[in-house]
């Protein structure tokens, strides 16, 4: 065989297609859905899920289950966004500080220009922490986990200082509140959002070369290098990704309540770790769906619903939460270890 | 120099063992006896099982059906700690070393000489000194063992195993890492720990290294025992032959001279960087340039400053006639000028993707439209790629479970769908199996006979003879002897790597 040609079809052979290795019997498929790497969280979602529906009456009502979705917008998000810094190699702590700052910048401009501006900004302050905690981390190779901690102090400390530790209320902007309780087909706006931005970066992560590039540089940083993979762009364009989609949160929820306060969301950058975690996102780098977080961050969302609807003693819920938190990564160290 | 040790009792037998991985059988009922006092060699393509029978002498595994024996007496052992117990010590390839605590630190860990909570310093120096004296070891005690080179951390292991009084040692490649001096010091060692009257089982990739060193040889194949008898009755091309199950008489493709007047394709002029100072080369449209010296020579330094892996401080590169000043991988990517790095581990792959992710990563841009990728064209110039370079494997598994050989294959996929005009190897065929090794030649033969350049780093004297039509010596980060491929002998390039620039 000569060596031309190389990834040009080759002329003449044109359309017959090259053997395909996934022809596989539906029962290999199945086995794969079984697989604990690959499935992963849906097991235990579905049986989570299942438990909850036959335990309390209220659970599976469309109500109960929309409600749960509306609450975790600010969750989702961002927990899709930080898929793509831990896929890529990096961590993102600021996205609580981000979703404050974030808030009360629209809560700030909803008062005194349109909603619609109010948001954009809002969103804006997203974008800009993102690209300093990108620019610091790739670029002046400060590890993400300092880089973005220390940025979370400076956003959260900057939140503090522009409210002068006070609500900013926009109860006389009820315009405002329509970016996230409009509903369309019986669905808050709040809702269809989550959905588009989850679409969006799932497609970005899954489907494009910026995605293939993002696992590459997580995975091997060095190879990716060489082998022509732009690095820190990919790497910076992740924590842009994050910080938006942590100012997206923000907004939606001020817009949700019409207030905001510049001390909300301090625990927010462990929720959504904690459900990209156990969705099976490895915090390792170059391994890790969008979709797993999805499910991870509803996992945790429904272990607390369920709390609440069967009037469990919520002290023990986080209890529950940590043992399924270091069960996810032991089952990530535990795969890894098998397959080397 | 090899010691017979004639009829000697076994010292560790294996009783018809046999070893499932899934369900892939590495080893179907082997049955070997390695006798005391001897270096016993096993040798076999990559996958043959060499390694797992290495790993389930030194009770890193334990065998599915069989088993082992020790002096005689059936022994199961649940790790390498009780292996070590009964005296079996393995220095593994990966080397098992704290970089950060001192060599004679490192020699007693977890064994330290202490008087209750407190260690006794003095004391572990002195048991250090006499140890490292009982065998001829010359490692200070007090560097830290992260800043020894590698042959000198292989002896911390080989002390380690020492000061637990190990009899019987399973080397498992341990030359993969080493450069030529430190392979022949390798080897005093192991004939030193011989003619003590220890038992060394040595699982190797280098035939010669095996004949040179070894009593008996056990040749594997697909998990299976070929042969097995001693050293001295063998020849490489009688293990080669063993070992494929069929004859191999060509290991190089043959040459074929690039017309006289072929235009430079590579120009180095004055190439400066951390280890290079101030090389300069040529590679000619159609030519296949070794570059040979001594491990430090400089030679990967300069193939990373080259592409831009590394910053260079000074000098010109010209790639098909155009200068290139400011140099990063991917720029030279783009211009034609690609490397195979050297660690296709720690440079090359993405061990836990799959297989056509790596072999796509360099061409993603134009398998896609607007940043999407195309998939169904993307799997196909994969299937192609991949075939071109022999990896028979589908596109969906992981790269980290290909065999050493096919991983390097996989990269020259990669690289060769960038289409380059000069194609850097750095070590290619460190750690891969015979066959795939002739299949490398072929590659990079066939590429330069496409008129395009091929500049290939080797510490294989052998190999840069065979496969470049001239080889070029670097010795202190400088070029500084250029020998005819065809004419040049081993000899020729150990002294231009060693002895002071001659007039040439």
């Amino acid at each position: 065989m000569k060596a031309v040609g190389l990834g040009e079809p080759v002329l003449g052979l044109e359309p017959s297609p090259p053997a395909r290795p996934a022809t596989r019997g539906l029962a290999a498929r199945a086995l794969d859905l079984v697989d604990l790497r690959r499935g992963g969280i849906l097991l235990p979602f579905v049986a989570l899920f299942v438990v909850l529906s036959a335990t309390s009456a209220a659970f599976f009502t469309t109500t109960n289950l929309l409600n749960v979705l509306d609450q975790q917008a600010s969750t989702l998000i961002p927990a899709a966004a930080a898929t793509l810094v831990l896929v890529s190699g990096g961590i993102d702590l600021s996205v609580g500080a981000v979703y404050a700052l974030a808030g009360v910048t629209a809560a700030h401009f909803a008062l005194v220009t349109s909603p619609g501006l109010a948001i954009v900004v809002g969103i804006l302050v997203g974008v800009v922490v993102g690209a300093v905690n990108g620019v610091v981390t790739a670029v002046f190779r400060v590890n993400s986990l300092i880089a973005t901690l220390a940025s979370s102090y400076v956003v959260g400390g900057i939140a503090g200082l522009a409210t002068g530790g006070n609500i900013i209320t926009d109860f006389n902007r009820p315009s405002f509140a329509d970016f996230a309780r409009s509903s369309f087909l019986g669905v808050r706006a709040s809702t269809w959002v989550t959905l588009l931005a989850v679409l969006v970066l799932g497609f970005l992560l899954h489907r494009t070369t910026v995605g293939r590039y993002m696992y590459a540089a997580g995975g091997n940083a060095e190879a990716a290098r060489l082998a022509g993979v732009r690095v820190h762009d990919v790497q910076i364009l992740a924590f842009v990704l994050s910080g938006t989609a942590a100012a997206l949160g923000g907004v939606i929820d001020t817009s949700r309540v019409l207030s905001a306060e510049s001390s909300s969301g301090t625990t927010l950058a462990f929720t959504v770790l904690a459900g990209v975690v156990v969705g099976g996102t490895s915090i390792l780098g170059g391994r890790g769906a969008v979709w797993r977080s999805v499910v991870g961050v509803l996992f945790i969302a429904l272990i607390g619903n369920g709390f609440d609807l069967l009037g469990l003693n919520p002290l023990y819920e986080q209890i529950v939460l940590g043992a399924f938190l270091v069960l996810a990564v032991g089952l990530d160290a535990w795969t890894r270890l098998r397959r080397s | 120099m090899v010691v017979d040790a004639g009829l000697a009792p076994a010292h560790i037998e294996l009783r018809a063992v046999s070893k499932h991985f899934g369900g892939v059988r590495a080893l179907d009922s082997v049955s070997l006896s390695v006798r005391a006092g001897s270096v016993h060699a096993v040798v076999g393509e990559n996958g043959a099982g060499k390694s797992t029978l290495g790993k389930i002498v030194g009770g890193v595994i334990a065998p599915d059906e069989g088993e082992v024996a020790l002096n005689g007496a059936v022994v199961r052992w649940r790790g390498p700690h009780e292996a070590l117990n009964h005296g079996v010590a393995t220095i593994a390839q990966e080397l098992a070393i704290v970089p950060e605590l001192t060599a004679a630190q490192n020699v007693f860990l977890g064994a330290e000489p202490r008087r209750g909570v407190l260690l006794r310093r003095r004391e572990l120096l002195r048991r250090y000194t006499s140890l490292c004296g009982r065998v001829g070891f010359g490692v200070p005690a007090d560097t830290l063992a992260g800043e020894l080179r590698v042959a000198d951390q292989q002896k911390l292991e080989i002390l380690r195993a020492l000061a637990r009084d190990a009899q019987f040692f399973v080397f498992d490649e341990p030359t993969a890492a080493l450069g030529r001096d430190d392979i022949e010091k390798l080897h005093q060692v192991i004939s030193r720990l011989r003619s003590q009257g220890r038992t060394v089982l040595l699982i190797s990739h280098f035939l010669r290294e095996v004949l040179e060193v070894a009593n008996d040889v056990t040749v594997l194949r697909d998990g299976r025992l070929v042969r097995c008898g001693p050293a001295a009755t063998e020849t490489e091309g009688s293990l080669v032959q063993a070992m494929l199950g069929r004859s191999f008489e060509q290991p190089f493709p043959p040459k074929r001279r690039p017309p006289a007047g072929s235009p430079a394709l590579l120009e180095i002029h004055d190439l400066w960087a951390a280890g290079v100072k101030g090389a300069s080369l040529k590679v000619h449209a159609g030519e296949i340039v070794g570059l040979a010296g001594l491990v430090g020579a400089g030679r990967t330094e300069l193939a990373q400053a080259l592409v831009g892996a590394r910053p260079a401080q000074r000098g010109r590169v010209v790639l098909a006639g155009k200068p290139f000043e400011r140099r990063t991988p991917r720029r030279m990517l783009a211009a034609g000028l690609a490397m195979v790095p050297e660690s296709r581990k720690e440079q090359g792959l993405f061990l836990g993707r799959p297989v056509g992710e790596n072999a796509a990563l360099s061409v993603l841009k134009e398998l896609s439209r607007l940043g999407y990728v195309k998939r169904r064209t993307e799997r196909r110039t994969v299937h192609e790629a991949l075939q071109h370079v022999g990896v028979r494997s589908a596109d969906m598994v992981e790269a980290g479970t290909l065999s050493g050989g096919n991983q390097q294959k996989l990269l020259f996929a990669r690289v060769l769908l960038t289409k380059p005009l000069v194609l850097v190897a750095d070590e290619p065929t460190r750690g891969v199996d015979v066959g795939a090794r002739r299949a490398i030649y072929d590659l990079l033969a066939g590429f330069a006979a496409d008129g395009r350049g091929v500049l290939i780093i080797s510490s294989d004297a052998e190999e840069v003879l065979g496969i470049s039509h001239r080889i070029l010596v670097m010795r202190a980060g400088q070029v500084v002897a250029e020998l005819d491929g065809e004419t040049a002998t081993e000899e020729d390039l150990v002294s231009a790597s060693l002895l002071e620039r001659r007039a040439s």
